[in-house]
């Protein structure tokens, strides 16, 4: 039987998962704000109808969502992240395998159901999500990721379909890939679009008819492989096991700006305790941590500093005291006084590692070893305490307690944590 | 954090909704990395169904002869077919509340369940749309510590 890959979704994933609690929100304009309430990250229809573009910064519409009565949102990560992994597990009901592929885009492995069948199993798919988490999606169907991905796109953008469009059938394809514009494709990025331009490449199909040879020295193995994909030859398997992390980054725009030098401090030493959890998530450990804070180029005529520096630790470690140790060291070297009254304002600050290694099987220093007998206890406790009692419930005097840290990125107009929240469920009225 | 403290029961009969733990995800790093909660815990013989599985305050008295009362907790099944006599959690002119499904021939009617009230139905094609069928509620017969709202 032919290979079969499908691409599932959720419309505008993020509004719809404001929608499944709240019934006010039907069939109004919708839109979810971006980290600290920045800009548009995701709009329901009827939003999109009223001319609110991706990225639109909150500053310049808000007067428009004011007057025509559209919902803002600020992004509730921890109702989405619930919410994802809802879709996903009853996608693990339908396919044998699955992989996620972003918060709300999953590839699902179909090529034991028969052709024939594909798209009712696609719509059997959608209202069962529909049904049991509330979240609308379109399903793409294809030989490849690729053409599953522009199955989606047509999905999408073509009412008729009913949120299914299937490119098994090559005839039928060809139909298609005529009609669509090759910006549309997964993988062709704004570099890569003006070369096929200038190449005479409009349609999807022109670059499916593409000598691959040539495109290599222009757009690299990736530009050939979206040929051969596009071809109905898949070239990238369903990735079901993550690939090992080889960097870690937390990295956060402060709410405000900031100007001391203690809540620098206190905001580097929160980013190095959240990259421990990560890393001991992971069971991986790093020896180099890279601090960095920079102004803003946002804010014209202010005096502009950007720093950042990389600090050595003697062997690798996920130790959150160790790690906050080495953050404030970075900020220790570089931190300096402002000149004549006119501090610099920094508006964003990160801990970066590029060399994450198992712990395990980390070669151990000679000198200055650091106590992993004594650590790893005290940190397993400081995870089951915030696994048990809720993220922020213990954390190292330098970070400061969550609910006081005054840089923390805002979520001003948040909805509740429906799920996850014991003290923030949903009502019904009886 | 457990949600419902019943009993004591053995922990290895607990499990997250839904059961998945933090979706790792093989392009994009999730921006809900940061963010992720413990799924509110419930037994599986329970919640045979976690992703379907939701947990709703209860507020007000309409449904006290369904044994619903003021400050109860309702857990809502979304993979089970409402039926006549099924309780459910509906929408209704935008707001969510909770009725007694009456099914009489083809009319579907969104039910008080109190003595004390008129029969007051509602349409159900009308104005209402089930939300999802309840499966169990929970009642505190202690206060209800931590849980105050």
């Amino acid at each position: 039987m032919s290979r079969a890959i499908a691409l599932i979704d959720g419309n505008s994933f993020y509004c719809s998962c404001e929608r499944v609690f709240d019934p006010k929100l039907a069939r109004v304009p919708v839109i979810v704000l971006s980290n600290n309430d920045g800009c548009a990250i995701a709009r329901t229809a009827e939003a999109k109808a009223l001319g609110i573009k991706m990225g639109d910064p909150f500053f310049k519409i808000r007067e428009q969502c004011r007057r025509d009565g559209v919902r803002v949102f600020s992004s509730n990560y921890t109702l989405y992240g619930d919410m994802s992994a809802r879709t996903n597990a009853v996608y693990r009901d339908f396919a044998p395998a699955v992989e996620i592929y972003s918060i709300d885009e999953s590839f699902l492995e179909l090529s034991d159901v028969h052709p024939d069948r594909r798209v009712e199993f696609a719509r059997d798919l959608r209202a069962t999500v529909r049904a049991w988490t509330g979240i609308p999606t379109c399903v793409g169907i294809g030989p490849t990721k690729t053409l599953a991905k522009l199955a989606n796109h047509i999905a999408k953008s073509i009412p008729d379909l009913d949120g299914v469009c299937d490119l098994s059938d090559e005839e039928e394809r060809a139909a298609w890939l005529c009609r669509i514009h090759v910006g549309e494709v997964w993988g062709i990025g704004r570099a890569s679009l003006a070369k096929l331009e200038a190449m005479g490449v409009d349609s999807v199909a022109d670059l499916r008819d593409l000598d691959p040879r040539p495109v290599r020295k222009a757009m690299t193995v990736v530009g050939e492989r979206i040929i051969h994909e596009l071809r109905g030859l898949s070239c990238l398997p369903l990735e079901l096991m993550p690939a090992q992390r080889k960097g870690c980054a937390v990295t956060r725009s402060f709410s405000r700006r900031v100007t001391e030098r203690a809540v620098l401090e206190q905001a580097v030493a929160a980013h190095a305790t959240r990259l421990g959890e990560k890393l001991r998530r992971g069971g991986l450990g790093t020896s180099h941590v890279t601090v960095f804070y920079h102004t803003s180029t946002h804010d014209r005529g202010d005096p502009m500093r950007s720093v950042s520096t990389t600090v050595t630790l003697p062997e690798a470690t996920n130790d959150t005291l160790a790690l906050i140790a080495a953050a404030r060291h970075g900020v220790d070297r570089t931190w300096r006084e402002a000149p004549e009254g006119r501090p610099w304002r920094y508006s964003k600050a990160g801990v970066v590692t590029t060399d994450l290694m198992l712990l395990d099987a980390s070669p151990r220093a000679l000198i200055g070893q650091l106590d992993r007998e004594r650590s790893g206890p005290l940190m397993a406790a400081m995870d089951a305490c915030n696994a048990r009692f809720g993220r922020g419930s213990v954390v190292p005097a330098r970070a400061g307690l969550v609910e006081k840290r005054k840089w923390s990125t805002k979520f001003e107009m948040r909805s509740p944590r429906y799920t996850t929240q014991v003290a923030e469920l949903p009502t019904a009225h009886a | 954090m457990g949600l419902y403290r019943i009993a004591d029961l053995d922990p290895a009969g607990l499990i997250p909704i839904p059961i998945m733990g933090p979706a790792l995800c093989a392009g994009f790093p999730s921006p809900a990395d940061d963010f992720l909660e413990g799924a509110l815990e419930l037994p599986r013989w329970l919640a045979p169904n976690p992703p379907a599985t939701f947990a709703w305050n209860i507020s007000g008295d309409s449904m006290r002869a369904a044994g619903i009362f003021d400050r109860d907790l309702a857990v809502v099944d979304r993979s089970l077919k409402a039926g006549n006599g099924s309780v459910v959690v509906a929408a209704i002119d935008g707001e969510m509340s909770i009725k007694r499904l009456r099914i009489e021939g083809n009319v579907a009617r969104l039910a008080f369940d109190n003595p004390d009230l008129p029969a007051f139905a509602v349409q159900e094609a009308a104005e209402g749309e089930i939300w999802g069928v309840v499966r169990f509620t929970i009642r505190w017969h202690v206060a209800r510590a931590g849980l105050v709202r």
